[in-house]
């Protein structure tokens, strides 16, 4: 709030007067800068009715730098005749005076002065005239006294372009009485204190009004990346269907559970190194169960089961390599194989199986952001390994009807 | 899915009718192709290489469609006519027939025995009296080289070579020769060149450069001559000029050499079924004979046709529709697997034409029925079964963790799995082979190496990659990394972590402790020592001397916390101080109900469990249930009942339960149902109320006729 000595002044000052005042008036007379007036106006506005004011501006000229100089020691070129004695002045000398070398071009298109070039002793500047009349200055002071109004236009304007003179807009406030005018000032409470509560203050104060225009303190809160989010929601949907989730937390895994249990043949593109990625180390995988892995080798290279077949020579070592999984179907091929095993256990239940988690590649076409989000990240990941929506999401109706056929 | 690209003005010829894009859209889905685009040469040209290039090009419109990667049969403008026209009823699937030569003597390929090391295999046929016009020849080099790209594994397993018979004088030989003596003019060149010096003339050719290597290495190339050692083809690389097929070619000599035999012979049936259409006697293609090493022959192409038996009961149940027999029947026939109805029971045969070498087991022929029928009508369903539902504890605990931590005022990051060595090494003042990191053979950049051995690096990428964010950055994720493990089938193991960083102007270290211990109030562990958790200092390169502390629960270590070193910061390119956290989150799993699964399968053949106590009897009044027809007629008297007597468990129940010698399937559902229900009195079950009558008969008890269905 403005100091309440000004307050207090200009609440005196409005009081006696009928209509009202400017507030750049007040301020001159005051000797305070305009800005604290216009705090003042401000503080006493939000106190109430107490007073109305209404912008106003106006327009004026101010005289620049160059213009105040002009108006205190005359023209350039005034100044180049005032310095040049009867008996003339060698140019040089002219030229060493701060105002000589503007001045001089000037003086002399005004026929101030003359030139003598074969003077002895280098050329030397004489007076032309007896008496010169300094318009730029006459002008330049109307203006300083506020009487720009008697220049007209076409002479402001080139008054300005020489950037001695500048149009200012002021802006100020026509200040009147209010509804409620009162020389006295009662501080508004700014806000609701437990002492206002216990003793009952808070009924005699008056509060100051809040700015519901403006927003509101963001809160501190942390929230979930919007990628898992939607995973969540899918995951929820599966569970709702009675699906069971599945461990995929094995990103590493071997080509056979990645491919040759699925029949996808040892020479299929998939396999490249262009489309999965193979690891140095740990290479290759062990341990796969020997009657299993001998009818995958049947099926893929002689075909059974009632299948013909992809008839090839299928190698183990090729089944052996590790990969980054490339999708989480592989984690159905090990849990079918784990409910074939079950089949003859008493208590077996049906089950649905879902896993949606990462696999190599990506199916995922998101471009979430948020506050902290990074998009370009979130796309990277869709095609860098990592794709927490990756497919891989579909029933295992063998399993759902008890039928599981393995190869 | 390799894509095709077809005139359209041609392609709606050939069909005999025009569409609209929408029309033609619309039966390529219905067929299980995709019409991927609609573009033409002078797109193409002008969107790849620039408008000023596009100038000349044609602008006749193109159908780029998309077709399955195993239907060889649909790569050509000519595969995608019959099959589309069989499809819409108008044109019988027609039948390829090998033929003799009129002459009576067949065209011979002569295999020696130098080409076992190198590209074992070769079959051929001949096309007899063809005739080409610009399309046609445009259309069957086209094929060519998308079977080179797809089933022959870019020329790799299979190369095509097509020739004009009448340039070159059989019997032909097939063989293998070191590479400096082989020498000939190669297709579209003006002079003869020796094979080495092809193999660099080639280095820089776009085209035939990525073949190469195939026979690159190889210290005897392979070569096909005719009977006046004229160089028909130098396989799987270039083809000689001087029998190169032309538009006024009349007979063509097709010759497929392979390291794969089968391959070989589909990619001749392909060329050959697609092309015998312009032959004067149309699908008809003349045989050739391969001489064998061995002096053992063989005549080309096979065209074989296969006849599966099926019955449409399978598939109506695999699609999940109703459909007649009859109907099943024509709706194979529409995908060009003529089929017709046994008579017996519901059988069909379905004869496989030489084209589908994609149908190899009965599921590819119910995948085309339902196809034919239309995916989209197909009514839904809903199972059958019920089932209950789990989450994977792991997955759940992760879940509730989760959403607490960022109720706790962190917000989630999902960062890579993959990052460089540096990432998990150097950046944070560790030796590479300290990690047990997993390794990537191939990476395609170095911002992938191997897989993360800590999410901690992830964070900090990303707390680098939101600098300008307002601070505190306070980041918290919970996810894999990967370990090596050799007691692992695959050698590693994933290892779920929690990870949170703060990073602000001050350190922090309260915040991130604080945040410890409201996971630890969480997880319902309490601060203290021995059962509890608690945290002591300890020394880490990664963290500020003196500012990290280890995180033990039940007296074991799960993770550290503390200030980052400032070198750890600069090297992710930080200003701020930051602390952070990483802890193993499956310690403490086990605090819920749930049995886990596990991915581990068993690596002894099958899980050998103890045989159940053998039964005294199988037999019982509803006929020996250790036979399916005893348990039918078991099943079928408790498809209304809930016990076998009276309404409520009786030692009835448990006595023919001890009787079933396994647990039944869930084929036979009421049993099924009964069975898990008085398997669910296994403790009680001595107190069950006694039976009235006798179910179980004993082993060699004669047959007491107890009406056991009249007896409620």
């Amino acid at each position: 709030m403005a100091d309440t000595g000004v307050l207090e002044t200009l609440l005196r000052r409005i009081e006696k007067v009928d209509d009202g005042v400017d507030s750049l008036e007040v301020a001159t007379s005051l000797g305070v800068d305009h800005q604290v007036l216009v705090g003042a106006v401000k503080s006493l506005q939000a106190l109430g009715d107490l007073i109305s004011a209404e912008l106003r501006s106006s327009k004026h000229w101010e005289l620049l730098g160059e213009g105040t100089e002009i108006a205190e020691q005359g023209s350039h070129e005034a100044r180049v005749f005032g310095s040049i004695p009867p008996e003339g002045l060698g140019q040089s000398e002219l030229m060493k005076l701060s105002f000589g070398k503007i001045g001089f071009s000037k003086a002399m298109s005004n026929k101030w002065i003359r030139v003598d070039k074969a003077h002895e002793g280098g050329p030397r500047i004489f007076r032309t005239v007896e008496d010169i009349e300094d318009q730029v200055r006459e002008k330049l002071l109307l203006v300083q006294r506020g009487n720009s109004s008697k220049l007209e236009e076409k002479e402001k304007n080139e008054l300005k372009k020489r950037k001695l003179l500048s149009e200012v807009t002021v802006k100020s406030y026509w200040i009147t009485k209010g509804s409620s005018f009162s020389t006295t000032i009662t501080k508004l409470e700014t806000e609701l204190t437990p002492e206002m509560i216990a003793n009952g203050s808070w009924k005699e104060k008056k509060f100051k009004p809040y700015n519901f225009e403006a927003m509101g303190v963001a809160p501190d809160c942390g929230h979930m990346h919007p990628l898992m989010k939607v995973r969540t929601q899918f995951r929820q949907i599966f569970l709702e269907m009675g699906f069971t989730e599945m461990p995929t937390n094995n990103f590493i895994e071997s080509s056979f559970w990645n491919f040759d249990s699925l029949f996808q043949p040892q020479q299929h593109p998939a396999r490249d190194q262009h489309d999965t990625f193979f690891l140095s180390d740990p290479a290759l995988a062990h341990g796969f169960p020997p009657d299993y892995l001998e009818r995958v080798k049947k099926v893929h290279s002689e075909g059974g089961y009632g299948s013909q077949g992809y008839k090839y020579d299928w190698k183990v070592e090729e089944a052996q390599k590790n990969i980054l999984r490339t999708h989480t179907t592989a984690v159905s091929a090990r849990m079918l194989y784990k409910l074939a095993q079950q089949e003859r256990d008493p208590g077996c239940h049906p089950s649905g199986r879902v896993p949606p988690d990462r696999g190599r590649g990506g199916r995922l076409r998101a471009h979430a952001g948020g506050p902290h989000g990074h998009p370009a990240r979130v796309l990277h990941q869709t095609r860098d390994y990592q794709a927490p929506l990756q497919a891989g999401l579909q029933p295992v109706h063998g399993a759902q009807h008890g039928s599981v056929q393995l190869p | 899915m390799p894509t095709v690209g077809v005139k359209r003005d041609l392609l709606f010829k050939a069909l005999g009718r025009t569409y609209t894009d929408e029309e033609f859209d619309e039966l390529c889905f219905e067929f299980g192709l995709e019409l991927d685009e609609i573009t033409s040469e002078k797109e193409i040209i002008s969107r790849e290489q620039g408008g000023s290039k596009a100038s000349g090009a044609s602008d006749v419109i193109l159908y780029k469609i998309d077709v399955p990667a195993n239907r060889y049969d649909l790569l050509c403008l000519e595969g995608l006519v019959r099959g589309l026209q069989v499809f819409k009823n108008k044109l019988e699937a027609p039948r390829y027939r090998r033929v003799a030569p009129v002459s009576g003597e067949p065209q011979k390929l002569i295999i020696t025995k130098e080409t076992a090391a190198v590209r074992p295999h070769a079959v051929a046929a001949v096309l007899r009296n063809i005739t080409f016009t610009q399309e046609r020849y445009d259309s069957f080099i086209e094929l060519q080289d998308k079977l080179h790209q797809n089933v022959c594994r870019k020329r790799s397993l299979v190369a095509i070579g097509t020739h004009d018979l009448d340039t070159v004088s059989g019997p032909f030989t097939y063989t293998a020769k070191p590479p400096g003596d082989i020498r000939f003019k190669p297709l579209n060149q003006t002079k003869e060149y020796t094979a080495a010096q092809l193999m660099s003339l080639y280095k820089t050719d776009s085209h035939l450069k990525h073949f190469l290597h195939i026979i690159e290495d190889k210290p005897a190339y392979p070569v096909i001559y005719d009977s006046n050692g004229v160089v028909l083809s130098m396989p799987p690389i270039i083809n000689g000029d001087h029998s190169k097929i032309s538009l006024n070619t009349k007979n063509v000599f097709v010759e497929c050499t392979a390291t794969d035999l089968t391959k070989a012979k589909i990619v001749l049936d392909m060329m050959v079924t697609m092309f015998s259409e312009y032959c004067s006697q149309p699908f008809t293609v003349e045989e050739a004979e391969v001489v064998y090493p061995d002096g053992k022959t063989c005549k080309y192409p096979e065209l074989a046709y296969r006849k599966e038996k099926l019955s449409s009961g399978f598939i109506n149940r695999k699609v999940g529709i109703n459909e007649p027999t009859e109907k099943i029947a024509q709706l194979l026939t529409k995908m060009c697997l003529r089929s017709e109805v046994t008579g017996v029971g519901d059988e069909i045969q379905v004869e496989i034409p030489p084209t589908r070498s994609d149908v190899i087991h009965a599921c590819d022929i119910m995948e085309d029925a339902a196809m034919a029928y239309g995916f989209n009508n197909i009514p839904y369903t809903t199972p059958g079964t019920y089932t209950v539902a789990n989450q994977f504890p792991l997955n759940k605990l992760t879940e509730l963790l989760r959403q607490d931590l960022a109720a706790a005022g962190f917000t989630e990051a999902l960062t890579f799995a993959l990052c460089s060595k540096e990432d998990i090494s150097d950046k944070l003042g560790k030796k590479i082979s300290e990690t047990r990191a997993v390794h990537i053979a191939n990476p395609k950049t170095a911002e992938f190496q191997v897989a993360r051995t800590t999410l901690l690096p992830g964070l900090l990428k990303t707390i680098a990659a939101n600098r300008k964010m307002p601070l505190p950055l306070k980041l918290f994720e919970i996810s894999d990394v990967v370990l090596k493990d050799e007691t692992k089938d695959v050698g590693a193991r994933n290892s779920r972590r929690f990870c949170a960083a703060y990073y602000n102007k001050s350190p922090g270290f309260e915040v991130i402790h604080g945040l410890l211990d409201r996971t630890m109030q969480l997880l319902a562990v309490k601060a203290a020592r021995g059962d509890g958790y608690h945290i002591q200092a300890s020394d880490d390169s990664t963290f500020f001397p003196g500012r990290c502390a280890e995180i033990f629960f039940r007296g074991k270590s799960v993770g550290r916390l503390g200030v980052l070193h400032p070198d750890v910061l600069g090297r992710f390119e930080l200003a701020m101080p930051c602390s952070a956290l990483e802890m193993d989150v499956e310690p403490f799993l086990g605090r819920t109900a749930e049995t886990a699964l596990a991915h581990e399968v068993a690596a002894a053949a099958a899980v050998h469990r103890p045989p159940p106590a053998r039964p005294a009897s199988t037999r019982t009044v509803f006929g020996d249930v250790s036979a399916p027809a005893g348990l039918r007629a078991l099943d079928d008297f408790l498809a209304d009942k809930s016990y076998v007597e009276g309404f409520e468990a009786t030692q009835a129940d448990a006595a023919v339960f001890d009787a079933l010698p396994a647990a039944p399937g869930p084929a036979l559902r009421h049993l099924a149902r009964w069975y898990n229900h008085i398997e669910s009195f296994r403790r009680e079950r001595g107190g069950l109320p006694a039976a009235k009558g006798r179910f179980v008969l004993d082993a060699f008890e004669e047959h007491v006729d107890v009406d056991a269905f009249n007896k409620i």
